[in-house]
Parts: structure tokens; sequence; C-alpha cells
């Protein structure tokens, strides 16, 4: 089968793919001047990710001074592709910053103060590409930070890091989309380098052949790369019709060997693989200069421009020195687009300070002349009428007008059903829409949200298994412990009903367990009444009678309440409660003293029960002092709890006056009876 | 500084579906300048009364709902049904009929089922049928062609037999369609019809002064012109060439089976191609992108299918032509087609849709 497309190829023969357009080309503007060298700019913006992939670990810090060709940025993921300083220069920020994205996004940037002296790092040339193993070149690849240079940009050392079995290396040169002319310039200029690049991904992917493909708008170029090319058998330069998108991967592959790439599949799974010039130019600097991809060919033009030409432009240039250096026409004037990339896929940028990066090729600057569309501010779509134009143009044989009515209506299984995923989004319907309908615009729109649906989807997934695995594994557990209860439990039982030395030392050992509870609490209240003790001796010295020990008794169970109670306080802290207690206590105290009727013990009696209170609230007091340090965090409640005591006292006090007099009254009547 | 940001592609090949239909009316030229040397200057009355009624109902029905008029009036696609409608009836039918007929199709076949874009019929069709059903009799008004007719059809007499029923100098419409031997002349395929009805065979029918020396006096040169315009616009990549090729393919198949197979009740393949609406249907109604099918493989199926039903109806059917119904249920079936002549999308192995 190779050697049928070769045959084919030899004899200039080619497959055809559906639809594509021929837009006007407008590569004269720029394609006849050599590239130009442009003097450093002042500051450069290097966006720490170029490509697709991650960003890698910062290498640097503010301040710091780096050489050319210093890595910037670490990789430690193959899909993580070093950034290197273009030029030397001083670091003066590391910072988010617009970058060169359809929606403007900011990234953290690097910016680099250029020092003019262009001063390169220690460099390792290498001349004998042989000396050097496959996985030495990978490695030289990967460090040189090179990522595919045709628009894309994935990672090129997991690109030609590739399985045996290689049938055809292609080799992309076709620059399909208007105005370009980078990759046009660089194959005139560059031939030789681009093929020693070439010879490199030879020996590292080891192809049947390698298919250099170029559209014939560019005769200098295929002129210039089939003399570099004549030595080598295994080469062949394929000219190839110019039609939009020809230059799409899998556009150039049915169009080179007549095999379709399946949807959802790369080209290496139909053993090829596809490399930009550029690419190749950046691998053969790499491995051979040791010269990492710090700049690029950029195409600035657009007839806005006076001075249209293709530039070797740093990378991290902003675009707005390379429009000064190619005499932009008065831009300030009213809204002008300005376009990276080319006119049918390229975006409009939102700022001059957007940089110049490893997959920028064109800055396109157009004229409201030549590209009105570009300029009109509301949309001038219409209805569709199915005249089925953007169905012809398709390249990937979609049905543009029947994805687009789904996407209006958001009917994303339809979507899926009519390939929307495997659209290229070249434009080519939008190209050719006499209704003006942006249908790409409603393609990106959809694929958006079908993207963010999946990755909810995804998500709720993942949470669903989550939560079922946690809802078995609970399940489990409550089983196992169910069971090791039941386990437990019947040998329990077990163990009781043998009534063996063990058994009765089982039951002996629960009744242990049960007196030391007891013996637990009796000595706990033992304890607290222990407490009050010592307080409470103290008046019975004191009093001689039995009746004033009688109420020196209840004063003393008064006081071992008040206690209690300064205890319970401190832990609810309710004033109220407490003062009412006091008082039914207080109540409570005076119909027990009541029997006792006479004057002089009564007396005696109020005035022990004076002492006691007075008593009561210095050892309230001091009750307060001792367990202070408990109620240090609180110093209030210690106070609060002094007045509370002292309020008691008075109680008792007012209580033991009312009960004299209570008394003497009594006595009276008992004298007038008497 | 900001730049103007707008979605790719930046580019547009500046084609505009006001100047697709504009291209489509240049397109009739050739066929309405026939039709107006062989039957005079009715049908062009009637464009100008379809026009007027249809640019009055857009604009009604636009303003109604609330739609940008300067932007939609004068897309093309209401004059362009208005002309369809103009040219398809008969010469001499009353004035009410083509404005009865156009606003049908611009008010219920168009914008009532949402304007440009979202008919499922044709309205030039649709229009022509509820005409065609409602008022058979004025619909058969069809006139022959000048040179048969004894009244001096000159503008005026056309225009007053259209607004009231008869010439400057009285004559009625069935005075002026009434031959010199006292026969009311009808077109070569109502005659054709009505003469197989009778037990003649299509040489003793041929031999009426309305089929003229070829096919069909007048009408093959009306044929001719549409004909011309249709490649006309095939060259211009204003229509796909799949549906009206296919149609007539289909179309001759079937009257050239039919001709072998019995060639005294069958009329020939030229007839059938050079008469009645066949390349005005094959051209320019069938072609309406709206109401067809999409894929090219539904494009030719469309035209297949249309061609068996025209030759269906005019041999079986009730009707002299039958392209007006036959348009419509292709109409029909138009989505259906679609959706199983989907192209097999790159990448994608047959019938994985």
């Amino acid at each position: 089968m190779v050697e049928s497309v070769i045959e084919r190829i030899t004899r200039g023969h080619f497959w055809d793919f559906h639809g594509g357009i021929h837009p006007p080309e407008q590569k004269f503007l720029t394609s006849n001047k050599p590239i130009k060298q442009l003097a450093l700019p002042k500051q450069l913006i290097i966006p720490l990710q170029q490509h697709i992939g991650r960003e890698g670990d910062l290498l640097v810090t503010i301040g710091e001074h780096v050489l050319k060709g210093q890595a910037l940025t670490l990789s430690t993921n193959p899909m993580v592709v070093p950034v290197h300083a273009p030029t030397s220069g001083t670091i003066s920020d590391i910072k988010m910053s617009v970058i060169a994205h359809p929606s403007g996004l900011n990234q953290l940037c690097i910016f680099l103060d250029v020092d003019g002296e262009d001063a390169w790092r220690k460099r390792n040339v290498c001349y004998d590409i042989e000396q050097l193993s496959n996985h030495e070149i990978i490695e030289k690849i990967a460090d040189a930070g090179i990522a595919g240079m045709g628009g894309a940009g994935f990672p090129t050392h997991i690109k030609v890091n590739s399985k045996p079995d290689i049938n055809f290396l292609i080799i992309n040169g076709a620059e399909c989309e208007p105005y370009i002319t980078a990759d046009d310039l660089l194959m005139m200029e560059q031939s030789n380098a681009i093929v020693d690049g070439i010879k490199i991904l030879d020996k590292l992917l080891n192809p049947a052949f390698i298919l250099i493909a170029i559209e014939d708008n560019k005769p200098k170029a295929i002129k210039a790369l089939q003399q570099a090319t004549t030595s080598i058998e295994k080469i062949k330069v394929c000219v190839v019709p110019t039609k939009y998108p020809t230059g799409g991967e899998k556009q150039l592959i049915q169009i080179l060997t007549g095999q379709e790439v399946t949807s959802g599949q790369l080209p290496i799974h139909a053993g090829i693989v596809m490399q930009n010039v550029a690419t190749c130019f950046a691998i053969n600097e790499a491995v051979r200069h040791d010269i990492p991809l710090i700049r690029r060919v950029v195409t600035v033009t657009g007839q806005a421009l006076n001075k249209p030409q293709n530039v070797w432009a740093l990378l991290g240039t902003p675009i707005n020195f390379l429009l000064e250096q190619c005499s932009v026409q008065n831009i300030e004037n009213e809204k002008q687009p300005v376009i990276m990339g080319g006119p049918m896929m390229g975006f409009s940028v939102s700022s001059e300070l957007v940089p110049i990066v490893k997959t920028s090729n064109c800055i396109l600057v157009p004229s409201k002349v030549e590209m009105p569309s570009a300029f009109e501010k509301e949309s001038k779509e219409v209805e569709c009428i199915r005249c089925g134009q953007c169905s012809d143009v398709c390249p990937s044989q979609l049905l543009p007008q029947e994805l687009q009515w789904s996407a209006k209506a958001k009917d994303h299984a339809q979507l899926k059903k009519l390939n929307l995923s495997d659209c290229i989004d070249c434009g080519a319907c939008a190209y050719v829409c006499p209704s003006q309908i942006p249908l790409v615009h409603y393609y990106r729109i959809a694929k958006a949200e079908i993207r963010e649906q999946q990755q909810l989807d995804l998500k709720a997934e993942k949470a669903k298994i989550r939560f079922e695995a946690r809802k078995l594994r609970l399940e489990k557990e409550k089983i196992a412990r169910q069971e090791k209860h039941k386990k437990a439990a019947a040998a329990r039982k077990a163990a009781m009903n043998k009534a063996t030395p063990e058994a009765t030392g089982a039951k002996s050992a629960v009744a242990a367990a049960l007196a030391r509870v007891k013996a637990k609490k009796a000595s706990k209240d033992q304890a607290q009444t222990n407490v009050p003790d010592p307080q409470g001796d103290l008046p019975t010295d004191s009093a001689d009678d039995q009746k004033s020990q009688v109420s020196a008794a209840i004063a003393r169970a008064k006081a071992k309440k008040k206690l209690k109670e300064e205890a319970v306080n401190k832990l609810s802290l309710d004033s109220g409660i407490v003062s009412t207690k006091s008082e039914v206590e207080a109540d409570k105290v005076a119909p027990t003293e009541q029997p006792t009727v006479d004057d002089k013990k009564a007396k005696i009696a109020a005035a022990i029960a004076k002492a006691k209170a007075k008593k009561l609230s210095k050892s309230a007091e001091s009750s307060n002092t001792v367990q202070a340090p408990e109620n240090m965090v609180s110093e209030k409640i210690a106070s609060s709890d002094d007045k509370k005591a002292k309020i008691a006292a008075a109680v008792a006090k007012a209580k033991a006056k009312k009960k004299l007099k209570e008394a003497t009254s009594f006595a009276n009547n008992d004298q007038d009876s008497v | 500084m900001a730049f103007w940001i707008a979605s790719s592609p930046h580019n547009h090949n500046h084609t505009k579906t006001p100047n697709l239909m504009r291209l489509v009316m240049y397109a009739t030229l050739p066929g309405v300048i026939a039709q107006w040397y062989f039957f005079g200057w009715g049908n062009l009355i009637h464009i100008g009364l379809a026009m007027a009624t249809a640019l009055i109902c857009e604009f009604t029905v636009l303003s109604l709902r609330k739609k940008p008029i300067s932007h939609e009036l004068f897309d093309g696609s209401a004059l362009l049904t208005a002309l369809l409608i103009g040219i398809c009836l008969p010469a001499l039918a009353p004035w009410w009929i083509s404005v009865i007929g156009t606003m049908f199709a611009i008010v219920i076949v168009k914008q009532l089922y949402g304007g440009l874009g979202h008919n499922p019929f044709n309205p030039a069709m649709a229009g022509y049928v509820v005409l065609l059903v409602s008022f058979p009799l004025q619909m058969t008004l069809w006139q022959p062609p000048l040179t048969l007719v004894a009244v001096d059809l000159n503008f005026t007499n056309t225009l007053t037999t259209i607004l009231t029923g008869f010439t400057v100098e009285g004559y009625s419409v069935e005075q002026v369609r009434t031959s010199i031997d006292g026969f009311t002349m009808a077109t070569p395929l109502d005659t054709l019809k009505t003469n197989t009805g009778l037990g003649l065979t299509v040489l003793e029918s041929i031999k009426n002064p309305v089929f003229g020396d070829n096919f069909a006096l007048g009408w093959e040169w009306v044929n001719a012109g549409f004909l011309l315009g249709g490649l006309f616009l095939i060259a211009k990549k204003a229509i796909a060439w799949q549906t009206p090729i296919s149609f007539l393919i289909s179309l001759f198949i079937c009257s050239f089976i039919s001709y072998s197979l019995s060639p005294d009740s069958s009329a020939s393949t030229m007839f059938h191609w050079f008469s009645g609406a066949t390349m005005l249907g094959a051209f320019f109604i069938l072609t309406d992108p709206v109401t067809g099918a999409t894929s090219n493989k539904g494009r030719i199926i469309v035209g297949l299918l249309a061609g068996l039903l025209v030759y269906l109806i005019r041999t079986s059917g009730g009707f002299p032509d039958g392209v007006a119904f036959a348009i419509l249920l292709c109409n029909m079936s138009a989505p259906l087609i679609d959706q199983y002549t989907r192209p097999r999308t790159y990448g994608h192995l047959k019938g994985d849709k």
C-alpha cells in the first residue's frame, strides 16, 4: 500500500479532500521580501505556557540577571515544555499578563528587561548527530522547549518519541492560510537547515518515507527544498494543489496518502507523524547548535501596514513592537482588528501587549477595504436558507446548517450525532455562508458547553462512585460490627452457662466490679459530707444548750446547703434560682425554731444564727478563694458568688431577726395567758 | 490600546442572501420574455400585482412580528415568491387570483411558519395549489398563444380583461379563448389529457393547433427560456445541479418507458420536458433550498421523486399538470430524505453516524 502511495506521488497524483475554499491568498504582500532581523525590543513578556499542556516550575526570581538561552522554567512532566530567555537581561517582574488567547486571558508571564548585550549562556554545539543516541536527541528537543509551531503547539518530544513502524513522516509546508508566508520564507532561506532537522527526525522515527508537502503557490520554496533533498531518496517533495484547508493535519494526510484518520484517533495510529517545517528548523537548531526555541518567523501583514514583511521575532516580543517595525497606518482612528494567525483561523487579540509565542505565525492588520467583515460591529446574520453551501465546502463533510440549528437549540445529543467533535474550526462554512451566520462561533460555544457538561458529568460520576463506595463500606463495617458483637455475646453466654471455675470467676468478677462501684460511690459521699465539717464544727463548741445545738445543727445544715448551692452556682450561674432557694431554706428554718419557745434560748439561737450567717458569708468567701483555682478563668463568677453569699447572709440575718420578734411576741402572749 | 475583537473567520466571500435572490430573479428573464412574446402582457401584469401584494403583506406581517423591516423586506425572497406566482398563473385570470394567491403564500405559508428559512413548503407553489383547488374555473383560463387568438390582446385589452373580465371591445375571456372554429382552446397538456380520455391517439391529438410544429406552441419556448436561465444559475453556482438534473432525468425515463411501451397513448419525452411548468419547476422551484433537501444525495432523491410524481399526475391524475403538487409532496418528504442521506463524516465509517 505504501508503495502504491509513493507511486502515485511520484506521478504527481494526489487524493482530494471534500470541500475546501479558495479565499484571496494575499501572500504577495510579504512573500517577496527576505525575513528581517529586528532590533532588540526593550522588554519581553514571556508567558510560562506557550503550548498545549501545563506550565513548568519557575527557575528564576525577580531581579535575577539571565543570559540568552537560559531556561526560565523547569519541566517536571512530559506535557511541560520549558521556556527560555530569548536574550540576556534582568527579570523585572513575574506577574499575570494578557496572553495570546482568543479570550484575552491573563496568565503568569516573566517580564524581561533587555540589557542589549544579547549574551549567550554556555552552549554545547554538536555537529555530528551520529554521536548522539536517540534518547539524548529527544532530551535535547525537550530541553529546548520545542512545541509544534504550526499552530496547535503540541510538545514535539512526545510526538517524536514514538513507536516503530512509521510509514510516513509528513513535513507540513502547505501553509494554506491566506496572508501567511512565514513557512514559505523559512523554506526559501533555510532549506538546508530544515532538511538537517528532517534528518534528525528520520533518525528518531525511521519512517518508510518522508513526504514534504508544499502548496503549488510557493514555487521558490518548492525549488529550494527540491534542491536540498536531491541526494536523499527517502524524501519526496509533494507539490499539492492550493486549496484551503490543505494544511490541516487530517486533510493533508488524506491528500497525500488517501487515508483518513479515524475519528478520535491520532495519525500515529495509522503510522503517520506530521511535523511543521518550522518545527524541523527548530529541532535542527536545538540538537546541532544547542539553541533553544527562543525566536520564530512571524508574518506581519495586512493592508493597514505600510511595510508588511516577515520578521525574526524573539518569543515574548509584544505585538506593538512588531507593528511599529512595520509602520502601521493610524491604528487609533477606529476599532482596528489585529489578528494573530491567519484570516480564517486566527483570533483577534485584545491588547497591544500580547506577546509572540511559540505558535504565533502571523500578525494580520487588515484594512477596512480588504476585510470589511472583520470590522463589523454587529453581526449581519440573517436566517439560514439551507442553501447547503456550507456543507459543500466542509472538509470534514459535516452538515454545518444542521449543526447550527442544534447549536442554537443547545441540543447536545443531536450535535454529537452530527459529529460536532469532528469539526476542525477551519471556518470554510462561515466564509461561504450567504446569510453571514458566524457558524464557527456557534460551534465553539457549543463545544465549550459540551466540554463543561462532560466535566460536570465526570465529576458527578466520580462523586456517585465515591458515595456508593462509602455506603458499601459503612454497610460492611456495620455487618462486621454486628457479627463481632453477636460472637462476643454468644461467647459470654456460653461461658456463663458452663458453670466452670472460669464462669464463677466471671460472675464473681461482675459482683466484685459492682461492689467496687458501690464502694466508690460511698467514698465519694463521705468525701462530700466531710468537706464542710470543719466549718460546721466551730459553732457547736460555743453552744451548750440543746436547742442551740439543734439550731446550730440546722445552721450547719444550711451552711452545707449553701456550700452545695455555691458549687451549683459556679456551674449554672443562675442567681435567680439561688436567691429563691436560699429564701426557701430560710423559711424552712423558721418553723423548726418555733417550737423552741424560750426567750433566752431564742435570743441565743438568734445570736448564733447571726454568727452563723456571718460565718457563712465568710465561708462562702473562703470557699470562693479555695475554689478560685478552678474559677480563675472567670473572676466575674467569683465576685458574683461573693455577692450572692452576702445576700444570702443578709437574708439569713433578717430571718433570724424576724424569728426573734416572733419568739418574743409568742413569749409575751404566753405570759399573758399565764 | 484595545483592539476590535471578532470571531474567526475574519474573511468572507461577500455573498449575501439578497444578492442570491436577485440573481435568481434575473435568471427568470429569458422565460418571462418568451412568455410575454407568446402569451402577451397577462403574466407581466400578474407579476406586478403579485409583487405589490407581496411587499404589502410582508411589510404588514414583519411589523406585526416586530422584525427589522428594512433588513428583511428587501431581502428579495418575497419578491421572488411573487414573481414565481405571477409566472405560473393563467395570463387572463382575474386580478384577485394573484392577490389572494400571493397573500396566502406570504402571510400563511411563509411568515406564519416563521419567515424566511423556516417555511416547510415552497410559498409560491402552496399559493398556486390553493388557487387551483379553490378557484378551478379561474385557474383554467389558460389563454392560447397570441398567434391563435382572434382578438387583439394588446396591453390595454389584457389589463381590462384581468381587471373586469372583458376586453375593451367587450369580448369575454371565454370568447378570447375560443378558436375560429368555435372550440375552446386549452393548454397542450390539457388538450392531450382530454383527447386521450376521449380515445384519441397522441398523433391525432397533436394535430390540434395548440401543439404547433414542435411539441407545444409557445410553451416550448417558455420552457427553453427557463432552461437557459436555470443553466445560468448552475453555472453561477447559485443552485445545486443535482435537483434539476435528476428531476429531468427522472421525468425523461418515466415518459420514455411509457412512450416505448405504448406510443399511441403516451406523449413524447420532449413533450414532457418542454410543456407545462417542467423547466420552471426544475430550475426555479425545486431548487428552493429552504424547502428542499440539503445533502447532495438527498437532492438527487428529491429530484427523482419529483420527476416520477409529475409524470404520474400528468398521466393518471386529475390535473393536466402536476409540477406544483409534486413539489409540495417533495417538500413534505425532504426532511425525512435529509435524515437518511447524511454524508459520511471524515474519519467515520459508513453507517457510523
